[in-house]
């Protein structure tokens, strides 16, 4: 099963984009986790409907739906910015959320997890990313992953939840039946 | 109910999907009632056992991007359950009240529910086809099914009522 990292956090050496490395590194067996290209999101425009005619879509948009439509399911990473999601981040799947009925995201199984320097492990972003991915059409499993005091490291109890999240990305995955 | 009348004469009679809508209502922002239907459905009744079935992904409302939202895994997950079904191995009639005890699938979960609405005699209309109204009628808790999404108004309480009024109003055709 293949797992999509997507940090919301574009600089170098982020605490989120290291979460999701330790998250691949802890993955169970059978599970790929590939870590999504964060520059993808800078080269975005700014959404606009107007931009996004079928067959006529910017290059880096086109290369956004692919990537993302791709995986069996998505772990997003987010810091928090002003207390909620990063722009480009909302950006991103503002895209991902579209065409209507075939859009990237429509019942891609995800789920959300966060880091922060602070004390609250970026969990007003986390719990906006939950809601903005499930109006966006995703099956949005697990619960909210807030990972403070990022700087110190991480936690054993932290990887451990990291694998159980991946686990549930793989439960949810499978179809019912 | 102290006697048990024959629901309807012999054959099977089948929704004209026309004729017949199948709607749900909802209590919206804590003040209004919202409303919106299943474009596609059937509908079987033959002696004294009701069937029934609605596509979601025929689901109506007024905002397409509320329709793609309903489809989502946050509340119907249309992907995985496409259907919704209803069934009811035992109908009660008493003049023109109905009582239907049955079950519901929606998302895949099923409960007993019990429906409660009206039937008519039948009548021939103009083309000769002999036709029976019925309506039917519950009010479920949309969170026992797992379409459970929902938000916060700002003046407080729930954008969405869990509880929801499902009303089935019935052309039913018998079959030739």
């Amino acid at each position: 099963m293949k797992v999509l990292a997507v940090s919301g956090s574009l600089r170098a050496g982020s605490h989120n984009t290291l979460l999701l490395e330790e998250a691949a590194a802890a993955a169970p067996a059978g599970i790929d986790v590939e870590l999504f290209d964060g520059s993808l999101i800078a080269e975005l425009p700014a959404y606009d409907q107007d931009l996004d005619a079928e067959g006529d879509v910017p290059v880096s948009v086109q290369r956004l739906r692919e990537a993302w439509a791709e995986p069996d399911a998505i772990i997003f990473a987010t810091p928090e910015f002003n207390g909620s999601v990063p722009g480009g981040l909302k950006n991103a799947i503002d895209w991902a959320s579209r065409p209507l009925g075939e859009a990237p995201l429509l019942n891609k199984t995800v789920t959300v997890v966060g880091a922060s320097t602070g004390r609250f492990g970026a969990l007003w972003a986390q719990n906006d990313l939950r809601r903005i991915l499930g109006i966006a059409g995703a099956r949005v499993v697990g619960e909210a992953l807030p990972v403070a005091r990022a700087q110190d490291g991480l936690s054993e109890p932290t990887r451990d939840a990291l694998r159980s999240q991946l686990d549930l990305l793989v439960e949810a995955t499978a179809v019912p039946a | 109910m102290s006697t048990i009348e024959t629901i309807a004469p012999a054959g099977t009679w089948s929704a004209d999907p026309v004729h017949s809508d199948v709607s749900f209502e909802v209590v919206h922002a804590g003040v209004d009632v919202f409303r919106g239907s299943f474009g596609e459905f059937s509908a079987t009744l033959t002696g004294d056992v009701l069937t029934g079935s609605a596509k979601v992904a025929s689901v109506d409302v007024k905002d397409e991007q509320l329709s793609g939202h309903l489809l989502a895994p946050d509340f119907f997950d249309a992907a995985r359950y496409p259907e919704i079904a209803f069934s009811a191995a035992h109908l009660e009639r008493e003049g023109t009240a109905l009582t239907a005890a049955g079950e519901l699938t929606i998302k895949g979960v099923t409960k007993p529910v019990e429906l409660t609405g009206t039937i008519s005699d039948p009548s021939v209309d103009p083309f000769g086809n002999e036709r029976i109204g019925l309506t039917l009628e519950t009010t479920i808790d949309r969170t026992d099914f797992g379409v459970s999404w929902n938000a916060p108004n700002q003046s407080g309480g729930d954008y969405l009522a869990n509880d929801v009024r499902l009303i089935a109003r019935l052309a039913l055709k018998k079959e030739l």
